[in-house]
């Protein structure tokens, strides 16, 4: 359902301004989504500000240095701190990205971190991903064969293999997931960006046996064809991939395998 | 953490997501999409106007020489542009071209520009020469 405002509880309100760092003169201004389930109150956004002189360049060392340095409360998932694991997923200056490879320098003005869209929040930064999780599973993200298995290995042409170049390196953080209007409206019927790009991944493997079983289970107005190339999802994409053009083959599949 | 599952809020989505071209010709070309349907109703009314009598006929044309009329004729004309390039645009998506993060903007941002030039195409030629 199209919903263009937020819920009465999710409305954003002015929030806390925390006082500037003493004898720091190179600061920069954040302004972080904050929302706690531990006092009933609505969502904020407070003002921080960062010592850049004793900060590293990304966003997510600015995070980390509030957390360390100014209030302690505030709430994010971090891990590998170099664009591999997903964690820091979140929506800074207004698009879906990685707190750990987002330079502030690419950032102009105060720096807007905000969780994933249209997301329940379990509290500040984090989202509650388990319906994304939920539709990974349904698509069976694994090898699925019914030959007599192989004494060795399932084998693979290197041109074959070229295939799952650009889908294989997604980490699944969900910042294209996220990022989709559709996904947003329709999350819970819409498989979105990021599992569909999973699907495909299995679906143009020519090691898997399951690909018109797989199509049987996308072929359905909702799970796959509330993709209107909106294109949020590859532009949001921080590991550069392309998740509306995995989209547009499994839709191309779809109708070779009916001619 | 269990107990307040049902309370969670919602995170902001439409309200603090950075506009791009593909995004915002997505929702330019379903507004004009939707549009088109006036325009429709429009034709229709002018058609109904022409098969009634010549005074309707006479009326409708009238309003719509009008300077409203002419403001309501040029954005439909721009209406049926925009849809049209857009519609090649999905066109061109469906076959797995110009999916790219690059070209898809410069696509997008094609149809604006090429929806305003035929446009002013179309009215040029007729203020001149009709």
């Amino acid at each position: 359902m199209v919903e263009l405002t937020l819920p009465k509880n999710s409305r954003v309100k002015d929030g806390k301004v925390w006082p500037k760092p003493e004898g720091a003169s190179n600061l920069r201004e954040y302004k972080v989504y904050r929302w706690s389930p531990d006092n009933g109150q609505n969502p904020r956004v407070d003002t921080y500000y960062v010592d850049m002189d004793d900060c590293g360049p990304m966003v997510l060392d600015a995070l980390l240095w509030i957390k360390n340095k100014v209030d302690p409360t505030l709430t994010l998932r971090r891990s590998c701190r170099e664009g591999i694991c997903g964690s820091c997923a979140m929506n800074i200056d207004g698009t879906n990205t990685l707190a750990c490879t987002k330079g502030m320098d690419e950032v102009s003005g105060a720096v807007k971190v905000y969780p994933l869209p249209h997301m329940p929040v379990v509290k500040d930064l984090v989202p509650d991903l388990s319906v994304p999780y939920a539709q990974l599973s349904s698509i069976e993200p694994w090898l699925q064969t019914v030959s007599p298995e192989p004494a060795k290995e399932w084998k693979q042409s290197h041109e074959d293999r070229q295939k799952l170049d650009g889908l294989y390196e997604c980490i699944l953080c969900f910042c294209c997931q996220t990022s989709c209007p559709s996904y947003w409206w329709n999350g819970e019927r819409y498989l979105g960006p990021a599992v569909l790009l999973q699907a495909y991944r299995w679906l143009i493997d020519s090691r898997d046996e399951a690909t018109g079983e797989r199509l049987d289970n996308l072929e359905d107005p909702f799970r796959l064809y509330r993709c209107h190339t909106i294109m949020n999802c590859t532009q949001a994409c921080p590991k550069g991939l392309n998740p509306a053009k995995a989209i547009a083959e499994i839709k191309k599949m779809m109708v070779e395998r009916r001619v | 953490m269990s107990e307040s599952t049902a309370t969670r809020p919602v995170s902001p989505h439409l309200g603090i997501y950075r506009f791009t071209p593909t995004m915002a010709m997505s929702i330019v070309h379903r507004i004009t999409g939707i549009a088109l349907y006036f325009g429709m109703v429009l034709i229709a009314w002018w058609l109904v106007a022409l098969a009634t009598s010549r005074s309707w006929f006479e009326t409708a044309n009238w309003l719509l020489g009008s300077w409203f009329g002419l403001i309501v004729l040029i954005g439909f004309s721009w209406t049926v542009y925009h849809h049209m390039l857009g519609g090649i645009r999905h066109f061109i998506w469906d076959t797995g071209a110009g999916l790219g993060k690059q070209t898809s903007t410069l696509l997008s941002s094609l149809t604006l520009v090429g929806s305003l030039l035929l446009t002013a195409i179309t009215w040029l030629v007729y203020f001149l020469w009709f």
